[in-house]
C-alpha cells in the first residue's frame, strides 16, 4: 500500500524526516511512535499527499504523491490531531459536505451519512451543531467523516489524545471494526497501550530517523526484558542501593524516585533484594511494555 | 455494513477523470462544493450582521442624497448634464454596496476560516485543490456583493433614481466589481496573520469610500491626489456604475473593466499560490 525508501523532508536547514524506509501492507494497522518533534506528523503529511517530499521515494497505492496528489487523496481518509470539524454545520451536514468535497453524489451521500452516523453512534445527535458535541463524540465524528469516501487507508494522528478512558475504549472498538473490514490503518500515537492494542507493526522514530521496527511483542522482546521490577527506597538512597544490587537483572536504571530492574524474573530478584536485608518502601513487578522500549530507544529527556 | 465498496471507486474515479488535465494538482473542477458548504452554513448564521452591511449604503443615500442633497444645486453628471444630488451619489453607493458585500466575506470570514476553523486545511486534505477553494470562496463573497447591489437597486427604483434601461448594465457591473473585490480581498487576507494586520484593511476602506469621488467630483483635488485616487479600485467601480446608471456610455469605460479583470485574475493567482504555500508545503 505504502512504500517509502530514503524518504526525506527538509524545511530550509532543518531536516524533519531523515531518509527513512518502511512499508505498510494491505489491511494492517501500522503505527508511528516517537516523542514530539520526531518527524511523525511530517511523515503523515507526506503520506496524506499534502506535503511534498524533498528526497527519496514514496509510493502510495502505486502512485507518486508529488505528481498524483488528488487521486491519492481520494483513496485516503484523514483524521487530524486537532478536531477540525465544521463548527458552523450540524453533525450530519459535516459528513455530507465532506463527501461533496470528494465530488460524491447527493443520493449516495444521503445513505452513506446515515450509515456513518450509526457507525459513530451519533444518530441521535444528527441535528446538533458540531461544536456542541463532547470530545469523544467529536473524535468519532471526525473518524466517520474520514470514512465518507470509503478510503482504503485511514490515517489517524493521535486518535485518542485528550479523551477519557470510556471514550478511548469505544474508539478502539470502532477502529478494530474498520480493520476487520480490511481498511489499512496508519496511526501516530504516544500512548504505548494504544500502540499495543491497535498496531500490528510499528516504527519508533526519533529526530527524523527510525530507531526500531517490528510488532509490539517483537520490540518488547528485542529491546526490553520480560519483566520489570520497580523498587523505591526513598530518593536519597536510590543511587547508593543501586550499587549494591547492580548484579541483579539484565540491566538497571536509576531514576530520581525509583530503581528499575529489567529482568527475566522480577519476583526472584525482589527476593534477592530482601535477602540482602534491604527494605524497599514499595515494590512492583510488572510485564515489560512498549513504554519501556520507547523510553529506552528515545531516552527520558523531555522534548518540548 | 460495507466500508469498501462502490464509492471507494467512485471518489477515486472522480479524481482520476482529471488525470490528464492541465493544472489538476491545483484544480479539480469542483469549486461549487465550497459554495454549497457556505450556503449550508449561512442558513443558520446571524441575519442581523448580514443585513447591517446591506443597509449602511442605503442610510448614506437617504441622509446625504435626500437630506443634504436638498441644499446642493448645480450638480452635473460627467458629461455636464444636470442631475439631482441623490442621482449623483446613488451609483457610487451602489458600487460601495457591491464592494462591502464582497469584502465582508473575503476578509474577516476568510481569516476566521483559515486560522481558526481550519476549513481550508480540511478541504485540501480531500481531492480538492487550492484553486477550487479560492474560486468557491471568492464566488461566495461575490454572491453576497451581488445580492447587496441588487437590493440597493430595488431601493433606488421607487425613489426614481433609475432613469433609463441602460441602468440595467449596472447589474453585471456590480458582479464585476464584487468579483474584483472578493478576489483581491481574499488574496490579501491570505497573507495576513494577525488581527492587528486585519484592522489595516478597515483603516484603508473608510477613506477609500469617502474620497473616491463618491460624494463629489474628483476635480476639487490637486492633480497628485486625483492620480492617487484614480489608482484605487473603488474609484473605477464608481465611475463605471455612474456611467451605466446615468447612461453615459463610452469606450473609455473599458479601462475600468480591464482594471477589475486584472484584480480578479491577480487575486485568484495569489490566493491559490498562498493556499498552496500554507497548506501543501
Amino acid at each position: 500500500m505504502i512504500i517509502a525508501r530514503g524518504l526525506t523532508k527538509t524545511y530550509g536547514e532543518f531536516t524533519a524526516v531523515d531518509g527513512i524506509d518502511f512499508e505498510v501492507r494491505k489491511g494492517e494497522a501500522f503505527g508511528l511512535l516517537g516523542p514530539n518533534g520526531a518527524g511523525k506528523s511530517t511523515t503523515m503529511k507526506m503520506i496524506a499527499s499534502v506535503s511534498k517530499r524533498t528526497g527519496g521515494e514514496l509510493t502510495i497505492l502505486g502512485l507518486d504523491p508529488n505528481k498524483r496528489g488528488p487521486e491519492i487523496r481520494a483513496h485516503l481518509g484523514v483524521v487530524p490531531q486537532q478536531d477540525n470539524l465544521d463548527r458552523e454545520l450540524k453533525v450530519h451536514e459535516n459528513l455530507y459536505v465532506y463527501g461533496r468535497f470528494f465530488g460524491l453524489g447527493r443520493k449516495f451521500l444521503k445513505a452513506k451519512v446515515e450509515e456513518l452516523l450509526e457507525f459513530a453512534q451519533l444518530t441521535e445527535k444528527r441535528n446538533a451543531k458540531a461544536e456542541e458535541l463532547s470530545g469523544g463524540m467529536k473524535r468519532r465524528l471526525t473518524i466517520a467523516r474520514g470514512l465518507v469516501n470509503e478510503p482504503e487507508i485511514l490515517m489517524l494522528d493521535e486518535p485518542t489524545t485528550g479523551l477519557d478512558p470510556q471514550a478511548r475504549h469505544i474508539l478502539w472498538d470502532r477502529l478494530f471494526r474498520l480493520k476487520e473490514q480490511g481498511v489499512t490503518l496508519v496511526i501516530t500515537t504516544h500512548y504505548m497501550d494504544e500502540a499495543e492494542q491497535l498496531c500490528d507493526r510499528l516504527i519508533v522514530m526519533d529526530k527524523g530517523k527510525i530507531m526500531a521496527e517490528g510488532s509490539p511483542a517483537d520490540l518488547i522482546k528485542r529491546y526490553a526484558s520480560k519483566e520489570v521490577l520497580e523498587v523505591r527506597f526513598g530518593s536519597s538512597k536510590n543511587v547508593e542501593i543501586a550499587e549494591q544490587i547492580s548484579h541483579l537483572g539484565e540491566r538497571l536504571e536509576v531514576l530520581p524516585d525509583r530503581i528499575l530492574v529489567y529482568s527475566e524474573n522480577g519476583e526472584a530478584d525482589l527476593q534477592e533484594i530482601l535477602k540482602l536485608g534491604l527494605e524497599p518502601v514499595t515494590s512492583l513487578v510488572r510485564r515489560s511494555s512498549l513504554e519501556d522500549v520507547f523510553l529506552r530507544l528515545t531516552g527520558r529527556t523531555l522534548v518540548e | 455494513m460495507s466500508m469498501i465498496g462502490l464509492a471507494a471507486d467512485s471518489a477515486v474515479l472522480i479524481a482520476e477523470r482529471r488525470h490528464n488535465k492541465l493544472g489538476r494538482s491545483v484544480y479539480s473542477g469542483r469549486s461549487r462544493v465550497a459554495l454549497e458548504r457556505n450556503i449550508m452554513a449561512f442558513r443558520s448564521s446571524n441575519w442581523i450582521i448580514v443585513l447591517s452591511g446591506f443597509v449602511e449604503p442605503i442610510f448614506y443615500l437617504l441622509a446625504f442624497g435626500f437630506g443634504i442633497g436638498k441644499l446642493i444645486g448645480g450638480v452635473t453628471d460627467g458629461d455636464g448634464n444636470p442631475v439631482s444630488y441623490a442621482a449623483f451619489i446613488a451609483p457610487a453607493l451602489l458600487a460601495t454596496s457591491a464592494m462591502n458585500g464582497a469584502i465582508y466575506d473575503s476578509t474577516w470570514n476568510v481569516f476566521f476560516k483559515m486560522h481558526f476553523a481550519k476549513l481550508y486545511e480540511t478541504m485540501l486534505a480531500t481531492s480538492l485543490g487550492p484553486l477550487d477553494v479560492a474560486i468557491g470562496e471568492i464566488g461566495w463573497a461575490l454572491l453576497r456583493g451581488f445580492v447587496y447591489a441588487l437590493g440597493f437597486m430595488a431601493v433606488m427604483a421607487p425613489l426614481g433614481l433609475i432613469p433609463s434601461w441602460w441602468a440595467l448594465l449596472a447589474i453585471p457591473g456590480a458582479v464585476l466589481i464584487a468579483f474584483g473585490f472578493a478576489s483581491f480581498g481574499m488574496a490579501i487576507t491570505s497573507y495576513l496573520k494577525t488581527f492587528h494586520q486585519m484592522n489595516w484593511i478597515n483603516f484603508f476602506m473608510l477613506p477609500m469610500f469617502l474620497f473616491s469621488g463618491t460624494f463629489y467630483p474628483l476635480d476639487i483635488y490637486p492633480g497628485w491626489i486625483q492620480a492617487l485616487i484614480q489608482a484605487m479600485p473603488l474609484w473605477h467601480a464608481i465611475e463605471l456604475e455612474r456611467a451605466f446608471m446615468l447612461g453615459n456610455l463610452s469606450w473609455g469605460l473599458l479601462g475600468h473593466v480591464i482594471y477589475f479583470l486584472v484584480m480578479i485574475v491577480a487575486g485568484l493567482f495569489f490566493t491559490t499560490r498562498r493556499l498552496t504555500a500554507l497548506f501543501m508545503k
